[in-house]
């Protein structure tokens, strides 16, 4: 250890680095390379990560859809194609059977899936047509609605009185008001009944339909205007977050089937879609990456450790003759092995600084131009310390392995053989 | 000092072992400056090699300071040169990134002698070869005596028991040859141990005994008359 911490094993060290300057920087310039790509790397992989985090964040992460469509197998008498209908009830039956469902938000809307286009909105002179979805309050807890200062979405009361106060999007809300003028508390009419606007959601998008221009309005109000009595169009469901998105996905369509009197193996009866999958999907995908990232930089890192190996051993031929009159003045094996290892492991070290240092600077211009981007999943590009402190030890260890192959034949040489005239 | 009773030593090349030394016997005394005569291939520098323990015997005996040299292993080898031995060579060996100080300082590193002490060492013993103003220059920036100069500063700094020199001259022209002959023999006169391997006869003379080896063994041992070398500086 005394050997390490000598300031004399240093300026020996010192003094063959100086000596070499050409040699030092290109050998340097392999490992500063390799942990540049492996910070640069792992930080955008991380980045990317972090970038469709922040892309999922309003929505349930574990949540689903279902939907009826038309059954594809006769059953109990009933004949094939028999058109299906989700009621309320349905909510209820599934909420008590599957204990995974955090929560369930039954939605109807209009103007969405084909078929009848959107509502007619009018405000004084300004019309437009837009999509009008019938929602309960817990629809917010599956998919987070951001609404703007001084509103608020629609809430229990609105749902136990049909009350006809409505959320509009952003959109709607400049084409339908003033620019300076609050909506809040303002008249709109929509399929000729005029419904008070109570809040405006920011669009977020990523969530799938959705758009900048909806329209929410309760439930109970949406079954008055458009006469939907007990129907449903489709459950928005949240598991807990333990849970198997796509058992309870599979479990919700079995028990549907059982209560619609649908065969048990008939796929076509309901339709779903599964966000959770899809979210897994894409978080494997950049689970993917950031392994990639990390295989390909710790590969770099490896392959300019080599490098400083492969130069050390040049330069332990072409200083056959020093460490010849070293020895001869009486430096012992261990003391030349020592040096040359140190001289690796240093020059590893060095190297591996700049290139965090480098690989960090990078990152940080990359951050300035993406944060404000929008389209661009990525934020926030860091590296764990544990993944740059095990970078350094990786290239420490194979430093001194690496520098084990040109020290051991700096000894191997006799001193003698060294010394040789010619 | 030195004491080597029958000593042998071949080399194997390819096939056929080529006997270069057949039985020397050979002793030196502290204080005395000898040189080694032999034109080439009569195993002059093998037998400095092996004095130098840079090279082992086959068989034989050999005593340094009443120390049996014998299987040594490299980092034995390498205390017992550091401590007992200087070399000087042909080609001054010195190291080409250090200045003409640190070059001096070197033995007394793998002594691990305190840097303020090396340091004052180092300058006491170039300003015995006088070039103590050049103490802060690179051996590139020396003349081919100069650099000697500063080898054999280099081979004393450590003081040891003997000095080798191996043609400490044959890379120098006859005026720089006599001056670093002149410091050798300044030295042994301090009473330093001194063997120098050469093939000038001339710079034989300016020694105290000569010992001619011919085809692996000694020919002729003979006391001379010291030429001093500063009568020709």
């Amino acid at each position: 250890m005394r050997f390490i911490f000598d300031r004399d094993t240093w300026q020996e060290i010192f003094g063959s680095i100086r000596k070499n300057k050409l040699r030092t920087v290109i050998t340097v310039v392999g490992v500063v390379w390799g942990i540049f790509i492996y910070i640069a790397l792992s930080g955008s992989a991380k980045g990317l990560d972090n970038g469709f985090e922040r892309e999922f964040e309003t929505v349930a992460m574990n949540s689903m859809f279902a939907w009826a469509q038309s059954t594809s197998i006769p059953y109990e008498g009933f004949k094939t194609g028999r058109s299906l209908q989700l009621k309320l009830d349905d909510a209820r039956i599934l909420q008590n059977r599957i204990p995974e469902i955090q929560y369930i938000a039954p939605r109807n809307a209009k103007g969405v899936f084909g078929g009848s286009g959107g509502a007619n909105v009018v405000r004084g002179q300004k019309t437009g047509s837009y999509s009008i979805y019938g929602d309960f309050p817990v629809f917010t807890k599956i998919a987070t609605k951001k609404i703007y200062d001084g509103g608020r979405f629609i809430n229990d009361e609105d749902i136990k009185y049909g009350r006809k106060v409505c959320v509009i999007g952003e959109r709607t809300q400049k084409e339908l008001f003033e620019k300076d003028e609050n909506p809040i508390g303002g008249y709109i009419r929509v399929d000729d009944i005029y419904f008070q606007v109570v809040g405006v959601h920011k669009f977020v998008p990523g969530g799938g339909f959705e758009s900048d221009s909806d329209i929410f309005i309760p439930f109970t109000t949406y079954k008055k205007l458009y006469n939907t009595g007990e129907n449903v169009d489709w459950f928005s469901i949240a598991a807990f977050a333990d849970a198997d998105v796509i058992q309870v996905e599979e479990d919700v369509k079995a028990v549907l089937k059982s209560n619609h009197r649908v065969h048990p193996d008939d796929e076509r009866a309901f339709g779903s879609f599964n966000l959770g999958e899809i979210f897994n999907r894409i978080m494997g995908f950049s689970k993917g990456m950031t392994f990639l990232s990390l295989i390909v930089g710790i590969a770099t890192i490896i392959a300019g450790v080599v490098g400083i190996g492969n130069i050390l051993l040049i330069s332990v031929k072409e200083r056959t003759k020093e460490l010849g009159v070293r020895r001869a003045l009486g430096a012992t094996p261990r003391e030349v092995r020592g040096q040359i290892i140190l001289e690796s492991v240093f020059l590893t070290f060095i190297a591996g600084f700049i290139g965090i240092i480098f690989g960090s600077f990078v990152l940080a211009i990359i951050n300035s131009f993406t944060q404000n981007g929008d389209g661009i999943p990525y934020t926030n590009p860091t590296v764990p310390l544990v993944y740059i402190g095990g970078a350094v030890a990786l290239m420490v260890i194979l430093g001194t392995l690496i520098g084990l192959i040109p020290a051991q034949r700096a000894v191997s040489i006799k001193p003698i053989d060294a010394l040789r005239e010619e | 000092m030195i004491e080597i009773k029958n000593l042998h030593k071949s080399y194997k090349m390819g096939s056929n072992s080529l006997h270069v030394l057949k039985g020397i016997d050979f002793s030196v005394k502290e204080g005395e400056l000898v040189a080694i005569m032999g034109s080439s291939g009569s195993g002059k520098s093998t037998l400095l090699n092996i004095l130098g323990m840079l090279d082992e015997a086959d068989s034989g005996d050999y005593h340094l300071d009443k120390v049996e040299i014998r299987n040594l292993n490299e980092t034995k080898a390498a205390n017992y040169r550091n401590k007992f031995l200087g070399f000087v060579f042909q080609s001054f060996n010195l190291i080409n990134y250090k200045t003409a100080m640190e070059n001096v300082a070197l033995p007394l590193y793998y002594q691990k002698v305190g840097r303020k002490e090396r340091q004052r060492k180092a300058l006491k013993y170039l300003e015995q070869v006088g070039l103590k103003e050049w103490a802060g220059h690179l051996p590139s920036e020396l003349s081919g005596g100069q650099k000697q100069r500063v080898a054999i500063a280099r081979a004393m700094a450590a003081e040891p028991k003997v000095l080798l020199a191996d043609e400490p001259t044959g890379a120098l022209d006859s005026k720089t040859s006599y001056e670093v002959m002149d410091l050798i023999q300044q030295i042994n006169d301090q009473g330093n141990t001194i063997l120098v391997v050469t093939h000038e006869p001339d710079i034989a003379h300016m020694c105290k005994r000569i010992v001619h080896l011919r085809d692996g063994v000694i020919e002729k041992d003979e006391k001379v008359e010291q030429v001093r070398a500063s009568a020709y500086v």
